[in-house]
Parts: structure tokens; sequence; C-alpha cells
């Protein structure tokens, strides 16, 4: 493309996606790539997986068994039907309650009647067709309601309000509610889910000085005067006062100037974009750095706070005030981060015509490209200092720069301009002319930056610990990093034997497995032996702790080590994987997934690389926090902090599970005891399929006199208070358990249906047995006393009775009484006439 | 907005944070094993009195139950009862002799007693027109009373199968040479009379078949009118089943011997079915039937029990109320 004759390249990096915002330009020239059918929305929109609760699949086996036992009940009654047809062929022409033979033509014909065969398959049809409530097809429409009503109450708790970003819980998923009360893996992302992904600067090694803002720290803002308005930045840092006289005394003395060139550094080497926004006061403005990468933001934060303020920055120069001294560099050149290689530099052009590389990055790449042999103290220094920073939960930066000969930066200028305007391998290329100038670094220093914790985090983890769940951190950090993290959010303790996995082969990664399964083993035995021992088993293991780093991933991954790893995992009260890729994050999901029926989960916050891990797990939630929302978008239930993941899990999981557990076995009860009904009925009629219940009465049964209570008891009911399940997370194993819904108790059910059905039925039968008792008045008899039953069964389960409950269970009742009445009393419905 | 209003506001406010909260006031009944011993107790205490009021009521009611389907068909035709019941020509005269053996306050209803009949039949039940019963010939829709809905290509009224098969043994007591006086009014349903059964409609071409079903109707007398019929269309629950058939409007005598001069005319021979007559006193709570009674008697009776067994458990086996020793996680605390 050209533009003023100049020659541009358009590239991923000029594409702008959906939903973004242009900022800080009068004008654009676009070119629609992607369109239509090639959106990454239509692309998405195929791939984003239906999910099922299990819950809901537990209960589509069991309704295939209620309708086997329908088929069984239809069976009985054509069999008894067959037989009595059988018994009483001869009599059939005469009897006056069948009459066989029609005489009204003067010939004798039979009258419906088509043999005994299709009599018999009649009669099985029939028995279908009055039979056919047992399965429970209300159920489903119930279910949707009370997640419904569950899904509003996880909206609106305030437990689960975020008021820093003013969010509320989101449930975008309205059909895995009740999963919550069943997960066993949390697989958790950790920049942004665990920790704020606030970022700030904590401390900086320089040439060789740890600078350690410690306990002489202040915080007072920097401010700069240009025209009598005060520009000041708009994040207030923590500063060193030692470093501070320093970065103020300028270049005179040696540590000054190498203070100069690393905040120069900070301030100069990023993509950060200064924004100036009016405040309320006419004569202060602030200024807002904006940018992709947090950490960037606050380092640039951080060199404006030691004087360093970057005012302005177009493609070609940058503005940068120098202790109250605005400074003028071109950009000549720019090599942004990638992944590959870790860093990033840029080529600044000094006032004086000098020309610096500046490069900053992971300290694993930058020591590869520094130059050894000078200043070998320095760099042993600050490799401890890194050690250290690491160590206490810092992420890491190293900062270098080298002068450019005007020879080497031609050099470098001319196989920069081709590689930036090539059509093919654009990114190659320059990634190759990148990491040809960025060598023979002299070191600067390192900067160590906080990511903080989020508030509650280590409290949360304990309590998700103690609940039985599995907490797994995925994290794109490396190992020290990780490890202090884990240690300060309580994932990883004092008492926790480490194994720790990091290996660049798969023979030695499968050695380190299995020696790892050996330990484990060992350890098991032994505390199983001390339980024994105290007299209970399982639980008290002594915790193992996993940590495992994305290259030896990359072995274990889709060979056949998954299977040891997933082994070894599964002895692992904690799994920590460092330096994973999103596609990585993914993988470890479906390891879990793929090889135990628990449920999981993945939580993760807005960036894009938490997206596969959300999508694969069975439940997903997205932090709706500062990095984007393609999380939020491609997540079941987004909130806004780590910590309401307890409330999320230990008290509305627990909740909708037990709710939705029984609210299914009531429904199969209540729809089961009405059908029985109508079948003991059957055995009286000469196996006819008549009912005393009235048909309307039949529909009505699941729609109003029955309905409503289960679905109130299914949004309102709690089995366990907010506080106690708080206090003993233990409680949660009941999801795990399967407490709630499982075979036994559905077969227990069906039982207590037997002998319930039995019970309402032949009560009255008895009690009316040889009386003048007629059709229609047994059968309201009937229709009453089993809504009742039903009704009182259901209120003898309830736990809570709050004024809703109670009018939804006598309220039913009441009605029920009123729709028979209506219906006995309305000519134009057949109960008024009084037969069956 | 004055005050009272604010607070009223308020007050929804707050109510509605509790709602969407979940934290309703809400009473939460803990079945504590004092309150089960005291319900089992209670319900034991209630139900027993109850059952054996129920009880000493079924057992006040008199019933002399009889059956003549066999007995009223002569030796000579006992191997062959249908020909002898379809055969027009046989009267069908028949007279028994019930004693008294207690006395008998009036009313006293006479029932009689059908076993083994399925009034509940599928197509029994359908074969019938609640409309044309209430309005006669002029409703035309009637084909749900196949198979017995027109005659010689007349309509029957009243049609169906149902009406086809009324019952028409007649019965009539005398007691010492005298005759008992017998109601027969007032037997059916008053509702059923006043708006189910026509009072303009007269039978019509009613039971001119070749096929006889049972009972046939004086066409002068509207349907509303024609109680016995009223009675019969009024569909039994249950196969074995009793139709009112009137009420002995004197009280009868220990050893009192009514003999019932009764025409024998249904047939239920070709089904097998039993025919009983039924004189039967009436108690407040209806006729004789102890099962009620005794099904009180046993649920309260075993609840008593069961609250013996719960109290002497608690006694023995007592623990504090919220009592969470025994939860698995506090189980290994505790043997540590």
């Amino acid at each position: 493309m050209e533009i003023d004759g100049k020659r541009l390249s358009l590239g991923p990096s000029n594409i702008i996606l959906r939903g973004c915002e242009l900022k800080n330009t009068a004008w654009a020239v676009g070119v629609a790539v992607y369109a239509g059918r090639e959106t990454k929305v239509m692309l998405n929109s195929s791939g984003a997986p239906s999910k099922r609760s299990r819950l809901e699949t537990h209960m589509n086996l069991e309704i295939i068994i209620l309708s086997l036992f329908l088929i069984a009940l239809c069976t009985v009654v054509s069999v008894c039907a067959a037989v009595w047809l059988r018994r009483h062929r001869d009599e059939l022409d005469f009897l006056p309650f069948y009459r066989r033979k029609d005489f009204s033509d003067g010939e004798e014909d039979d009258y419906n009647y088509y043999g005994w065969g299709m009599e018999i398959f009649f009669t099985f049809l029939m028995s279908v067709i009055v039979f056919q409530i047992m399965i429970p097809i209300s159920l489903y429409i119930s279910m949707e309601l009370v997640r419904v009503g569950q899904a509003y109450f996880m909206i609106r708790d305030t437990q689960m309000y975020d008021e820093s970003s003013n969010s509320r819980f989101q449930c975008r998923a309205l059909n895995i509610n009740e999963d919550l009360g069943q997960i066993k893996y949390v697989f958790s992302d950790k920049t942004g889910t665990l920790t704020e992904n606030k970022m700030e600067f904590q401390c900086a090694s320089i040439w060789g000085v740890d600078y350690n803002g410690g306990k002489a720290s202040s915080v007072d803002g920097y401010y700069v005067q240009v025209d009598g308005k005060v520009l000041r930045p708009k994040m207030k840092v923590k500063t060193d006062p030692e470093l501070l006289q320093f970065a103020r005394s300028g270049k005179e003395t040696k540590e000054g100037s190498h203070v100069y060139d690393f905040f120069l550094a900070l301030a100069a080497c990023n993509t950060i974009v200064p924004l100036i926004i009016d405040t309320s006061d006419p004569t202060v403005k602030l200024i807002d750095y904006q940018g992709e990468s947090p950490d960037e933001q606050a380092l640039v934060y951080a060199a404006a706070a030691y004087g360093f303020m970057l005012i302005e920055r177009t493609s070609g120069h940058i503005v940068i005030d120098i202790q109250g001294e605005r400074q003028r560099f071109n950009v000549l050149g720019l090599h942004e981060f990638d992944s590959d290689r870790k860093r990033m530099s840029v080529i600044l052009g000094f006032p004086d015509k000098s020309v610096k590389l500046f490069v900053k990055g992971a300290d694993t790449s930058m020591f590869s490209v520094i130059e050894r042999s000078l200043n070998v103290n320095i760099i042993r220094t600050t490799e401890a200092h890194l050690h250290s920073y690491s160590s206490s939960g810092l992420r890491t930066l190293v900062v270098g720069m080298r002068e450019l000969s005007t020879s080497e930066f031609e050099v470098w200028h001319s196989a920069f301009e081709t590689a930036s305007t090539a059509l093919m391998g654009r990114a190659s290329l320059l990634r190759k002319v990148a990491s040809n100038i960025e060598n023979n670094l002299c070191v600067l220093g390192a900067s160590g930056i906080e990511d903080k914790l989020q508030k509650g985090v280590p409290e949360a983890i304990e309590s998700l610990r103690t609940a039985g769940i599995k907490v797994w951190v995925l994290t794109g950090d490396k190992q020290e990093t990780a490890i202090s993290i884990g240690y300060s959010s309580k994932l990883l303790t004092s008492k926790m034997t480490q194994f720790i996995i990091n290996s660049n082969s798969k023979e030695s990664c499968r050695k380190s497995l299995e020696d790892a399964i050996i330990m484990s083993k060992k350890l098991m035995t032994i505390s199983d032996t001390a339980n024994n021992a105290g007299g209970t088993s399982g639980a008290g293991l002594t915790p193992v702790a996993l940590i495992i780093d994305g290259t030896s991933l990359v072995y274990i991954l889709d060979s056949e080590l998954e299977e040891t790893l997933f082994q070894l995992a599964c002895n692992c009260s904690v799994v920590l994987c460092c330096r994973v890729a999103p596609l990585q994050k993914a993988g470890i999901v479906a390891l879990v997934k793929n090889r135990t029926s628990d449920m999981t989960l993945a939580i993760g916050d807005g960036g894009a690389n938490d997206v596969s891990m959300i999508q694969m797990a069975d439940v997903g939630v997205g932090i709706s926090g500062q990095e984007g929302r393609q999380a939020v978008m491609a997540s079941d239930f987004a909130m806004g902090q780590f910590r309401f993941l307890v409330s999320l899990l230990l008290v509305h999981g627990h909740w909708n599970y037990q709710r939705m557990g029984y609210m299914i076995l009531y429904n199969f009860y209540r729809n089961a005891v009405f059908v029985l009904l109508l079948f003991w009925y059957v055995l009286f009629t000469c196996f006819t399929l008549t009912t005393a219940i009235t048909e309307w009465s039949s529909v009505l049964y699941s729609v109003i006199y029955t309905s409503v209570p289960t679905i109130v008891v299914g949004i309102l009911d709690k089995d366990l208070s907010r506080r106690t399940l708080l206090k003993d997370p233990q409680l949660y194993g009941a999801g795990h358990r399967q407490e709630c819904y499982n075979k036994r108790l559905f077969w227990i059910t069906m039982i207590d249906t037997f002998w319930q059905s039995a019970v309402v039925f032949f009560i009255p039968l008895l009690a009316y047995w040889g009386s003048t008792i007629d059709g229609s008045s047994i059968g309201d008899l009937w229709t009453i006393a089993v809504v009742i039953l039903v009704n009182l069964h259901l209120a003898m389960d309830v736990i809570r009775w709050n004024w809703i409950t109670h009018a939804a269970i006598w309220g039913s009742i009441i009605a029920t009484c009123i729709c028979v009445i209506i219906i006995d009393a309305l000519p134009s419905l057949v109960g008024y006439w009084g037969h069956l | 907005m004055t005050d009272t209003d604010q607070e009223r506001d308020r007050n929804k406010e707050t109510a509605f944070y509790k709602f969407t909260q979940q934290t309703l006031p809400a009473c939460k009944p803990v079945l504590t094993p004092a309150w089960v011993i005291t319900i089992f107790l209670f319900t034991g205490c209630i139900f027993i009195p109850v059952g054996l009021v129920t009880l000493r009521a079924s057992r006040s009611v008199v019933e002399i139950v009889d059956r003549y389907d066999a007995e009223c068909v002569p030796e000579s035709f006992r191997i062959d009862k249908v020909s002898y019941v379809q055969d027009d020509s046989i009267p069908k005269n028949c007279s028994r002799f019930l004693k008294v053996h207690k006395y008998m306050k009036a009313p006293i209803y006479i029932y009689y007693q059908l076993d083994n009949y399925y009034q509940n039949h599928r197509r029994y039940v359908k074969s019938r027109s609640d409309q044309q019963l209430l309005h006669g010939r002029k409703y035309h829709g009637t084909s749900s009373c196949q198979p017995v809905e027109f005659n010689n290509d007349h309509a029957i009224v009243p049609c169906g199968l149902v009406a086809w098969s009324l019952f028409n043994d007649t019965f009539k007591f005398i007691r010492e040479r005298a005759e008992l006086k017998v109601n027969r009014k007032n037997i059916a349903w008053k509702s059923d009379r006043d708006h189910k059964f026509g009072k303009k409609v007269y039978p019509y071409n009613f039971q001119n078949g070749t096929l006889i079903g049972g009972g046939k109707l004086n066409p002068r007398i509207p349907l509303s009118d024609q109680e016995d019929l009223i009675v019969w269309m009024r569909i039994s629950a249950l196969p074995s089943f009793r139709k009112l058939y009137g009420r002995i409007e004197e009280d009868l005598d220990v050893d009192d011997v009514v003999v019932v001069h009764l025409m024998n005319n249904y047939n239920t021979y070709s089904f097998s079915g039993k025919k009983k007559l039924v004189l039967s006193t009436s108690s407040w709570l209806g006729g004789k039937n102890d099962f009620l009674g005794l099904a009180y008697v046993f649920v309260g009776s075993s609840s008593l029990i069961l609250a013996l067994v719960f109290m002497l458990l608690h006694l023995r086996y007592r623990r504090p109320y919220g009592d969470t020793i025994y939860l698995p996680w506090n189980r290994k605390s505790l043997s540590v």
C-alpha cells in the first residue's frame, strides 16, 4: 500500500478487530479483511460446544428406565386384557357391558371388534396414551424455569458483586447451573485471575545495585509544569528515595548515568501511548498510559515517577520529559515483542546524533544476548537479584543497551527496510533482523514488578481445597514466579513435598515422571499406614505438589506419557504448570476431562489465551476484568473476582445441585404416583383403560395441581445456610459423592412410589368397597388424595419454609379443589356428566 | 411523600433485598427426637379414638345380605339358567325369607348388589349420550351409543348399552301378611334428576330390538322421573357394586321375618354374575364397612408403638442437638 509515495506493508499488527476503538488519530485508511463467513465470530460460532449438565445426562438415562417401566406397565395391562378376552371369548357377544354383536341393522356383525390380536394391540396403544404421564415432559420445562430462577439469584447475589469494577455475576449459560455443585478440578489462570493484573513496580537492580524501596519508600506524585500547567501521571508509584536522588542527580556521577540509561530504557522501550486527560482542575492534567501489556504500563509509570515522563509518542519520535527538561528522541526502529525472542528492542536516535539500542526482555532470553566478557560481576549480581526478586513473587525483566556505530546502523537500517516491506515471511525476516542487532548487549539492570494477588485469594484457595476440589494453576510465568505465587496464595505450603519436572527431552520426562510416581506412592503408603493407625482412612494424605513446565508438557501431552502424568497428578493435591502456551492449557484440561468422570472448571481472565481452556472444561468461568472480554464471551459464567468462586461453588453450586437433584427425583415420583394410581384402577375395569380421574385432571395434574410447588422449592429451598456451607467447605463433598441424585435414590424413590400409590388407591377403594359409590365421585376423591399426597410429600422434604413455599404448597392444594369443582360444575366439561 | 410512605418503601426494599439474597425469614422445622416422638404419640392418640368411633358406627349398622340368583332358578332349569331367564313364557317370580337378627330402625335402605359386573368397562361407559338424555330425540349426535343407537331405523331413547342393560328385578316386601311400605322416590341424585335427565324427554323405541338387555321403561313417564334408570346410569366405580332400590320406612324388629317376592328377570347368568338383595340401616358414616375404622386403629397403634420404640432408642443413645462429631472431617480429628 502506498501513502504519500511511501510504501507501507500491512500485517497482523495492523488488523483492528471487531469492537476495537480507535484513539489518538484524526484519520484512518481501512481495508476490510475477513468479512462475512470468514469473520472470527462466524468461524467460532460453529465451534462453541453445547454443554449439557451432568445431572441431566444421568436423568436422561433414568428417563429411559422410566420408559421401560412404562412399557412394562402397558404390557402387563395388555397381557391381562388378553387373558380376560380369551377366557370370556364365548360370552363377549352377549355380555351386557361388552356386547360384541351389533343387531341394530337386522343382521349380526361385530361392533368395534377387530379380533383378539388387534384388541390386545389397541389395549396396548391405549395404555401408552393413558400412562404416558410417566415420562415427565413437564420436568424439562420445570428444570428450565428453576435454572432461570437460580441464575437470577446468582446474578443478584451481593456476595458476588464486584464493587471495584461495578460488575455483577453473569450467567451466560443456562443449562449447567447444577454442575457447579460437582466440580472436582479447578484450572486457574494466574495473571488476572489469581492476581489483579495491576502491575506495580517494586524494585530495580541497576548496574549491580539493588534498589529495593522497602520501608523507606514514599509515595509522592511526580509532576512537571508546562506552560503553567501541571502534568502528572495518573498512577502514583512507590519510589525509593536513594534511587530518586540518583535519578535527579543527572548523568554526572557514574551511578547517575547508569540510572539515567536504565530509566530512559524503561520510558522508551515500550509500545505505550500516553494520553493526556483533563481533570476538574484546569491547571492539572493527568497522563494516562495506555498499552497492551500491564507490565509495560507499570514500568512507564515507574519511569515517570523517577522523573522520566513519557509525554508523546508517534511512529517517528517520542518526547520524554527528563527531570523537567523536554527531550525529543527519534525512534529509528522498533522490534516488537514476540514470544520466540521474548524481548523487544527500540533504536533511539539521540539529539546528539548518537544511536542507541535499548532491549528489554525476559531474563532467559536476555542473558543469551548479553556480552558476557564485560562486567562479569555486574551480570552475576544482577542474576542474583533476579533470583531473589522472582522468588519473592515478582515478575522480572532485564534491560540492556548498546551503542550502535553508524556503519552498524546503516546495515541494520537497510535490512530492516527490506524486511518490513517484504510481502512473504515478513515476521520471520523481521525476527531475524532483530536478533542480528540484539546481541553483545551491556546489561543495565533488572526490574521487579509485583503482580498483586486479588483480595481473598489465599482464603478462597484454602476453602476450595478443604472442599475437596483440586486446584491446578496454569500460568505462562516462569517457574520461580509461579512457585512464589503458589506460596503467597497458600496453594503451596511448606509441608508439601514438591516434584518439579522440567526436562528437555522425552526420555528425561519419562524418567522424572516415573520417579515422581514411585515417590508419591511411597508417601501415600506412609500416610495411609499413619492414618490406619489412627483408625481412619482417606483424606489425610501427605500433600504432594507437582510443578511442571511447558517444555516438559510439549513432550508429555499427546504422547503415551499423558497417562503417567495423569496418574501422578491424581496423587498430587496441587499441580502448578508454568510456562504453558494457551493450547497446552486446553490440553491439560482435556487430559483430566477425558480420563475421569469428574467435573472440571476452568477459570481465566479476559485474555484470549484462556479461551481454549475455558471452552474445553465442563464449566468455564471468566473473570470480567481488565484484559478484554474474549474469555468472558467464551465462558459459561463470568464474575469480577476469583474469590467469588467460593460463593459460586460452595454456596450456589451446592444449592443448585441439591435443588435440581431433588426436583428431578420428585418429578419422577410425582408422575409415577399418578400413573400407578391409574394403573391400579385399570386392574378393576377388565383392563380396559377406563380412568376414574377425568381427562382434564390428568392433563392439569402436572400443569396446575403439582407444578408450582416443585418449581418454587427448586428455586428457593436451602438445605444448609450460606454460613454453614462456607464454614464447613467439606459439605461440598455431597456433590462429589453424588448424594442428591444417584441410581440408588432413584430406585428407592420408585419403590416409595409403588407403596404410596398403593396406599392412596386402596384406602379409598376399600373404604367404599361394596357401596353405591360411582366412578366419577371416587375419581375426584383419588384426584384430590393424590394431589394432597404429593404436595405433602414435598412439604415434608422442604427444609426452609418461607411464605412463598407456604403459598405454593397450600395454594396448589386449594387450586386443585377449585379446579375439580369447576370441572364438575361446567356442563361443557366431561366431569359434569358424572360418568367415566 | 409522607414518612410512613417512605418507611413502607424502605420496608419493601429490604424485603426485596432479602428475597434476592435468599434470606427471607423462614421457619426451619427440625425433626428432633422430641418432635418425632410427640408427633407419633399425637397421631396415635388421635387415630385410635377416631378409629374406634368409626368402627362403632360401622358395627351399629345392621345389614341383611341375601344372594338370590342361584336359588331363584327352579331346580329343573338349573342346568341351563340362561335359557330360563331369557324365556319370557316362564314366570320369574320367586320368594325369599329374610330373618331380622337385630332391630332395624327406619329408614332401611334396599339395595341390589351385582358382583362381577363391569359397569366401568370402557366399551360400556362410552355407550351413552348425555345430550340425548337431556334433550331427547331432537339431539342427533348419538354415534357414541353404538351398538344400541337405532332400531328399525328409528332412534332409541335412551340410547346406548348402559340404558339397554337396565336392571329390572323387582322386589316386594311382606311382613306378617302386610306389605311393607317401600318408598321408591328420591333414590337418585337430585342434580341428576334436575339437570341431566330431560323433564320432557320420553322413552321411545326402547328395548324393541331382537336382543333384550334388561328393563323396559314406561314411555309416558319423562326420563327425569325414571329414577331406576337414573340410578342405573350413574356408573359404579367397581365391578362389585350396590345400587339403591328404595327405602322401607318402617322399623323391623328382632326375629321379624320379611318375605320378599321378587321377579328374577335380570340376566347375570350368561357371565356368572351374582345378584344380591341387601337391606341395611345407616349410621352417620354410611353403610357397614369396618375397613376405615380398622385402618385408623392400625395406623394409630403403629404410631404409638413407633413412639415407644423411638423413646427407648432416644433414652438409650442420647445425642446432643446439633452434634457434629460423626461428620467425616470431625471424626478424623477425633481419632488424632
